[in-house]
């Protein structure tokens, strides 16, 4: 998908990698998880009920639109989290349905 | 003492305790100091004139006032208060939970943007307006490329004029308010002249580069396959079509106001606001004794004034504990407060909150958590003839998701209210409840066999 996001300029700080759904996501320090995927025209989640595709909303930690896991299966909101060296993402786990 | 938030309320109020020589424990969600407003990214980008426009001198002094609190208060950042009882709090950080103590507890828990559903409002794409912003104060990056401002409140200007700064291509702005109600509010909005120049600044600029700014707009749907494509408004009556990547809107701002209603606040509506509000008195005490609010938590009132009710509120719990506080402080910031409360008057009439939208189809996504659309809420309240939020979340789960009511319990309070045909402040008002924010079970340890 084309981005929803783009930078205003590259940061200087130190490149990130990171994996979403088993494949490569490249952030920079300072960056939130939600960052990283729609910069790299991702979209975090599906809806349970409807498995209808969302990309945050409010990006502030209220709306909890941006939940995703990490591949060990714990959860965490995608705007309210930094971006870690190494994280491997995925929005759901293998053969199951989105959680959230 | 305790301070919950550490935006332009919370690090005032925290800044006057250390000078009494009060140490105050203060527990912020953000990784660093400054609330919504003047959020700081983990690492900063850009200049402090590129992320804040005009209020970077604001900014600066706050985030310098937070940085001391850092250095002297017990700070406590990246922490959730996830429950609230007499006396005690209970925290969550990075999973881990903990109890705090107090004895006089400040909220300044801020708010959330304000946001009536609309056809397509879950399709990726569309943002909140105060999202929008802090991709560029906190991340340094844009939401587009191609991307349309619309809603209502002062936000709207300042968001577009910095998107069009930093390179952001905005298609258009859309005002719900119309110029004649915008006009009218000129008086009272002359109480603050510098604040009201800065706004005409924006929109005389937006202007200037020729950026469509419509005015008598609302939006009626945002289309598109998977994410949004085009935005169609209805303009002075008649639709409008704009081709786009992002729509950011924002009908005002909400007040975060879980934790004063979970120790029993006594709340009363607010009909400027079309929201209940924890009652407090002009120093920030709430009806419960050592319970305190400032800010934009206690009611929307902006950074500048949450600034000066925070220092009050502070002065307040120091008098109530005995502490003599400076008289002559109290009665300047009284006067500042005032005149900000002029131009917080004008601010409202300029940019009237949106009322019931009627038009909202049956089809239309209510609660964006669990799915729940107009055509559901308004059957249950018709068929069990129910005429109270509390009821329809029962029978419909409006207001049980994750969010728990933080992002439909406006639209779904104006949706009943106008399928009933009875008043905004008859149908009540969702009650909070403990996790106010989300909560893995396993950090509340193993359950004794």
């Amino acid at each position: 998908m084309k981005p929803l996001m783009r930078r205003v300029r590259v940061p200087s700080a130190r490149v990130l990698q990171l994996t979403w759904n088993g494949r490569p996501l490249r952030a920079h320090e300072g960056d939130t998880v939600l960052t990283a995927l729609l910069l790299a025209g991702e979209r975090p989640r599906l809806t349970l009920g409807e498995g209808a595709p969302r990309a945050g909303f409010c990006l502030m930690g209220a709306c909890q639109d941006c939940w995703v896991q990490t591949a060990a299966g714990k959860r965490l909101r995608a705007c309210s989290t930094l971006a870690r060296d190494g994280m491997e993402l995925v929005s759901a786990q293998p053969g199951e349905i989105p959680c959230t | 003492m305790v301070i919950v938030g550490a935006g332009p309320a919370g690090v005032r109020a925290a800044q006057t305790l250390l000078r009494y020589g009060v140490r105050p424990t203060v527990i912020d969600e953000a990784p660093l100091p400054g609330g919504q407003i003047y959020r700081q990214g983990a690492i900063a980008r850009g200049s402090a004139r590129e992320r804040y426009g005009f209020e970077w001198r604001k900014a600066r002094s706050i985030h310098a006032a937070g940085a001391e609190l850092a250095a002297q208060a017990d700070y406590r950042p990246c922490t959730a208060v996830w429950n609230a009882s007499p006396g005690l709090l209970d925290l969550v950080r990075e999973g881990e939970i903990d109890t705090l103590p107090y004895t006089h507890l400040l909220l300044a828990t801020g708010a959330t943007d304000r946001v009536l559903p609309f056809a397509g409002w879950t399709l990726p794409g569309v943002y909140s307006l105060g999202g929008a912003q802090i991709a560029l104060k906190g991340q340094h990056c844009l939401l587009g490329p191609r991307i349309l401002f619309a809603g209502s409140g002062p936000l709207l200007y300042l968001v577009a004029y910095q998107y069009a700064r930093a390179g952001g291509r905005v298609q258009a702005v859309l005002d719900y308010g119309s110029r004649a109600s915008q006009a009218k509010a000129l008086p009272a909005l002359m109480n603050q002249a510098g604040t009201l120049a800065k706004g005409l600044y924006y929109l005389g600029w937006l202007r200037a580069r020729g950026i469509p700014v419509f005015h008598a707009a609302r939006i009626d749907a945002a289309l598109g396959a998977g994410r949004v494509e085009t935005v169609r408004a209805i303009v002075e009556g008649a639709a409008v079509e704009f081709a786009c990547d992002v729509l950011a809107v924002g009908h005002g701002l909400r007040s975060e106001t879980q934790l004063a209603d979970l120790l029993d606040c006594a709340f009363d509506f607010d009909d400027a606001q079309r929201a209940w509000l924890p009652r407090r008195d002009a120093e920030g005490r709430s009806t419960v004794a050592g319970v305190y609010l400032a800010g934009d938590g206690a009611g929307i009132a902006g950074a500048a004034f949450a600034e000066l009710a925070g220092e009050r509120a502070a002065l307040a719990m120091l008098t109530d504990h005995g502490i003599a506080v400076d008289g002559a402080r109290v009665r300047a910031l009284a006067r500042h407060q005032r005149s900000l409360a002029r131009f917080r008057q004008g601010l409202d009439r300029a940019f009237a909150l949106p009322p019931a939208e009627a038009s909202c189809g049956d089809e239309v996504i209510v609660c964006r958590c669990e799915e729940i659309r107009a055509g559901a809420l308004r059957a249950a309240a018709r068929q069990y003839d129910i005429d109270d939020l509390n009821r329809l979340k029962a029978l419909t789960r409006i207001g049980m998701g994750l969010c728990q009511g933080r992002m439909c319990q406006a639209g779904a309070a104006e949706l009943l209210a106008c399928c009933r045909e009875v008043p905004l402040s008859k149908i009540g008002r969702l009650r909070g409840q403990a996790p106010v924010k989300p909560l893995a079970l396993a950090s509340l340890g193993e359950a004794a066999p």
